[in-house]
C-alpha cells in the first residue's frame, strides 16, 4: 500500500477527534509524574511535546527537548501492555444460590464469566518495539489452543497508529533484535498489516511535519477524513533516514544469530552464580516488559461470603512462590529465577513460538534497580559458553 | 492484527476458565492423609477424560488446584456415567477445605487438561507401571485401561512404593487386579514396623529383579521426581527403550491451558505438552537442579 501523505502538527489534534469521533478509546504517551507512560488521550494536549527522555541502566530522566516534538523520547516506562492485558481483571464472579449457613464450604453457586469493556482500542503513537511486542502476545495469548478471551475481545480490531522512533535511548537495543526503530508493515507471523497508519515525525527547522503512511483501508479513510497532503517517494527517504539514524546511534546489542543456542547451553553456567549476587528478585523487569504474559490467580470474596470473583493478576517467574508446589518452590534460588527469565525471553521462547520473547525495548536496564543488563548478561553468557562470540556490545 | 469487529468468542459453555459445577455424592477415606471425592456433574452432563489427564478443582472461597482424575475412563462414558473421581492427599489449604467438604457441597471443575498415557501404544508389549504413594492415583484410569483389553498385552507388572504399610494406597484393589487380571504386583516400603514380612526399600530396587521383556516393554512412572528419575534411568538402564518410558510431572499450575506461565519447564508447558511426557523429552531437564 504505497501512500504516503504529510500531516501537519495540527493535522494530530484532527486524528485524537477522528478517532474518538469513530468511537475508540484514544491510548498513547502521556506525562504522569516524572515519567512518560501510556495513557488515555483526549486530545493532542495529552501528549508529551516537547519532552524527551534519558534512561540508561538504573536511569530513568525526563528530558525537556529544545524543540516540539510530540514523540521525541524513547519507550514509554510502562508501555502498551496493559491497554489489551490489564495488570489486574476479574475472569469470573461467584454467587451463592441460597444460605445454608457456611461460608463458601458448601452451598450451591453460580458462576459467570464477567464481560470486560468492549470499547474499541486506538493505539496512538506505539513505537516498533512495543508494537512487535503486542505481535508476541497475540500469539501467546490470542494464537493458541487456548486463548485469552478477555485479549482477544480487547484486541480484535484496535486501531494502531505506530511512531517511528527517532530519539532511542542508552538502554536500547531493537536494532539488534530487528524489531525497531522503524515498524515493519506487516506481521512476521501473520503477514497482517502491522498498523493502520505509521508517523515518523520530521523536525526539520521551519517545517515541523509527519510523515504519514498507511497500513490499511481504514487507515487510509481516517487519513482522508483528516485532511492529509499527498506526499512523495522522497518524503518516506526522509522517513527512513530518522529511523536509519536512530539505529545507528543504539549502542547495545544482542546477537540474534547465536543467543537461542547460547542460553541453550548454559544452564549449568557459573555466570548464574554471579548475576544472582546482584539480583535483588525485585520482580521490575517482568512488570516493564511488554512481552511478559505470567499471571497468577487471586480469588476475593466478600465479607458476609456471599459472592466471589476470580481475579487474574500478572506475576513474575522472580517471585519464591511462582513456582511453589507442596513442599516448596522448584525454583528456590535466585540464580535458578534469573536462569529461568533470562532463558524464557531469549531462548525457549523460541522453541514455544517461533520467535524470541525480547523486543530490545531496554525497559528491564533501565528499571533494574541492580543494574543488570539483559544485553550484558548475554554477552558475558556466550563468552563463557564456548560458542561463537556474539557481536561487539562496545 | 485482525481488523474485524470483535468475535464473540466469550464463551459462556465450555469456557476452559470458567468452572463446571460438581457436586460431591461421597468422599471416601483411602489412608490416613488421602481420600477420594465422587462428583456428579450438576448440568448432568459427563466429563469425558484420558487416562493421565487431570482437572483444576475449585473449593469457593479457598482456590483452586490442580488433580488428576483417578476414575476409569471408559465408565465416565458408560450409559448414565460413573462419578468422576479424584485422589486427593490432604497437604494443604485446597486439598484440605476438599476433601473435607460434606457430601452435597459443589465445588468447581475445570477440564479436563493435558495429554494422556496412550496406553494403547504399549498392546502387543509387556507394561510395567512403575509408582509411589499417591502416584498410583494418576496411572489407575491407565492401569484400568489396559485391564479392560488385557489380552492385548503380555506381562503387566504394578511395581508400587509406599512410605510405610499403612501408607498403601488401593492396596485392595491392587490384590484384586493380581488375582483377577493376571498383574504382577509387587511393592517395598520405606520404613516397617517390626514384623513387616514384605519387602523393605525403594521400588527402583524393584525394578532391577522385575520380570519382564526390557526390549518389548513400555514403563509408565509417576510418582515424586526424585524417584521417577532414578526409576525412569533404572528401566532405561535395564534396556527399556527410552521412548517408551512414559513420566507424569508436576508443576505449579494456576491455568491449566498454557497461559499462565507458571508450570513451564524450559520449552515445555507442562499442563498443555504433559503432565505425561516421554522420558527423551524430559531427561535432560530433569537432570537439571531447580530448571
Ligand atoms: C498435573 C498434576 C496432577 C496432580 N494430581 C494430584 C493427585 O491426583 N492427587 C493429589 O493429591 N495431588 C495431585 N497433584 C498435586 C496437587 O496439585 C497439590 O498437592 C495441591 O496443589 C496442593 O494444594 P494445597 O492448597 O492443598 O496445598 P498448599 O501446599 O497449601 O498450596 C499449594 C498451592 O497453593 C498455592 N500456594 C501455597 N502457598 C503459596 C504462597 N506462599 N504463595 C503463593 N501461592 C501459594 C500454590 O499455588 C500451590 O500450588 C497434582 C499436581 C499436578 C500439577
Ligand atoms: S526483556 Fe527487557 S529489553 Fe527485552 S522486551 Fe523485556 S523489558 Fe524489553
Ligand atoms: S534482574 Fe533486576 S529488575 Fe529483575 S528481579 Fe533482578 S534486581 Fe529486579
Ligand atoms: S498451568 Fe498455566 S501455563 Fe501451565
Amino acid at each position: 500500500m504505497d501512500d504516503i501523505r504529510i500531516l501537519q502538527p495540527s493535522g494530530l489534534d484532527a486524528l485524537v477527534g477522528e478517532l474518538r469521533a469513530r468511537g475508540f478509546r484514544v491510548v498513547g504517551p502521556t506525562l504522569r509524574g516524572d515519567a512518560i507512560v501510556t495513557g488515555e488521550i483526549r486530545a493532542v494536549s495529552d501528549l508529551p511535546r516537547g519532552m524527551g527522555d534519558s534512561q540508561d541502566a538504573k536511569t530513568y530522566r525526563l528530558r525537556p527537548r529544545d524543540d516540539e516534538a510530540y514523540f521525541g523520547f524513547a519507550a514509554p516506562a510502562q508501555s502498551s501492555k496493559p491497554v489489551f492485558f490489564p495488570a489486574e481483571e476479574v475472569v469470573w464472579r461467584g454467587r451463592r444460590d441460597h444460605d445454608d449457613g457456611g461460608r463458601f464450604s458448601g452451598g450451591q453457586f453460580t458462576v459467570e464469566r464477567d464481560t470486560p469493556d468492549a470499547a474499541p482500542i486506538a493505539l496512538l503513537g506505539v513505537r516498533s518495539c512495543d508494537l512487535r511486542a503486542v505481535q508476541i502476545q497475540d500469539k501467546v495469548l490470542a494464537d493458541r489452543a487456548h486463548v485469552d478471551a478477555h485479549y482477544v475481545g480487547r484486541r480484535d480490531g484496535a486501531f494502531v497508529v505506530a511512531v517511528a522512533c527517532s530519539d532511542p535511548a542508552a538502554s536500547c537495543f531493537c536494532a539488534s533484535m530487528g524489531t525497531g526503530p522503524r515498524p515493519s508493515a506487516t506481521s512476521r507471523e501473520t503477514g497482517e498489516p502491522s498498523y493502520d497508519l505509521l508517523l515518523t515525525e520530521i523536525l526539520a527547522a521551519g517545517d515541523h511535519h509527519f510523515v504519514m503512511e498507511i497500513g490499511t483501508d481504514r487507515g487510509r479513510e481516517v487519513a482522508d477524513e483528516i485532511g492529509s497532503s499527498i506526499g512523495h517517494s522522497a518524503d518516506r527517504d526522509d522517513a527512513i533516514a530518522v529511523t536509519d539514524d536512530a539505529a545507528a546511534r543504539q549502542s547495545r546489542a544482542i546477537d540474534t544469530t547465536t543467543v537461542h543456542d547460547v542460553l541453550r547451553a548454559s544452564a549449568e553456567s557459573s555466570r548464574w552464580e554471579d548475576v544472582a549476587s546482584r539480583c535483588l528478585a525485585c520482580t521490575n523487569c517482568t512488570l516493564v516488559c511488554p512481552t511478559c504474559f505470567c499471571t497468577t490467580v487471586q480469588d476475593v470474596s466478600d465479607l458476609a461470603g456471599d459472592s466471589a470473583e476470580r481475579h487474574r493478576v500478572w506475576d513474575s517467574c522472580f517471585s519464591e512462590s511462582f513456582s511453589y508446589i507442596h513442599g516448596g518452590p522448584t525454583r528456590e534460588s535466585t540464580k535458578a529465577r534469573y536462569r529461568q527469565w533470562i532463558t524464557h525471553k531469549l531462548s525457549s521462547w523460541e522453541d514455544q513460538f517461533g520467535m524470541l520473547g525480547c523486543v530490545g525495548c531496554g525497559r528491564c536496564i533501565t528499571w533494574c534497580p541492580a543494574g543488570i543488563d539483559i544485553t550484558e548478561e548475554a554477552a558475558a553468557l556466550a563468552r563463557m559458553s564456548g560458542l561463537p562470540a556474539p557481536a561487539a556490545t562496545t | 492484527m485482525s481488523t474485524a469487529a470483535a468475535e464473540p468468542r466469550i464463551a459462556d459453555a465450555g469456557d476452559p476458565m470458567v468452572p463446571r459445577r460438581f457436586a460431591i455424592s461421597r468422599v471416601r477415606q483411602d489412608t490416613r492423609d488421602t481420600f477420594t471425592l465422587l462428583l456428579d456433574p450438576v448440568d448432568g452432563e459427563p466429563l469425558a477424560f484420558r487416562a493421565g489427564q487431570f482437572t483444576m478443582l475449585h473449593s469457593f472461597g479457598v482456590g483452586e488446584v490442580p488433580i488428576s482424575i483417578s476414575g476409569d475412563p471408559a465408565a465416565a462414558l458408560a450409559e448414565g456415567g460413573a462419578p468422576l473421581e479424584h485422589t486427593i492427599r490432604d497437604v494443604g489449604a485446597v486439598t484440605h477445605a476438599l476433601v473435607h467438604a460434606s457430601p452435597g457441597t459443589e465445588i468447581g471443575v475445570r477440564g479436563p487438561f493435558g495429554t494422556s498415557w496412550d496406553v494403547d501404544d504399549a498392546a502387543g508389549g509387556d507394561v510395567v507401571f512403575v509408582t509411589g504413594g499417591i502416584g498410583l492415583a494418576p496411572l489407575r484410569p491407565a492401569i484400568l485401561d489396559v485391564l479392560r483389553e488385557r489380552d492385548r498385552y503380555g506381562k503387566v507388572l504394578l511395581l508400587y512404593g509406599s512410605r510405610t504399610p499403612d501408607d498403601i494406597l488401593f492396596g485392595h484393589e491392587m490384590h484384586r487386579w493380581a488375582d483377577l487380571n493376571d498383574v504382577n504386583v509387587q511393592m517395598a516400603v520405606d520404613n516397617a514396623p517390626y514384623g513387616y514380612t514384605g519387602k523393605v526399600g525403594f521400588v527402583t530396587e524393584l525394578i532391577a529383579r522385575a520380570g519382564f521383556n526390557p526390549r518389548a516393554s513400555w514403563a509408565f512412572v509417576c510418582g515424586p521426581e526424585v524417584m521417577m528419575r532414578s526409576a525412569a534411568s533404572a528401566l532405561a538402564g535395564r534396556g527399556v527403550p527410552a521412548s517408551h518410558i512414559r513420566l507424569s510431572m508436576e508443576r505449579s499450575m494456576k491455568c491449566g491451558i498454557g497461559l499462565c506461565g507458571h508450570c513451564q519447564l524450559r520449552d515445555l508447558f507442562i499442563c498443555v505438552d504433559g503432565p505425561v511426557l516421554d522420558y527423551p523429552r524430559l531427561e535432560p531437564l530433569m537432570s537439571v537442579r531447580e530448571l
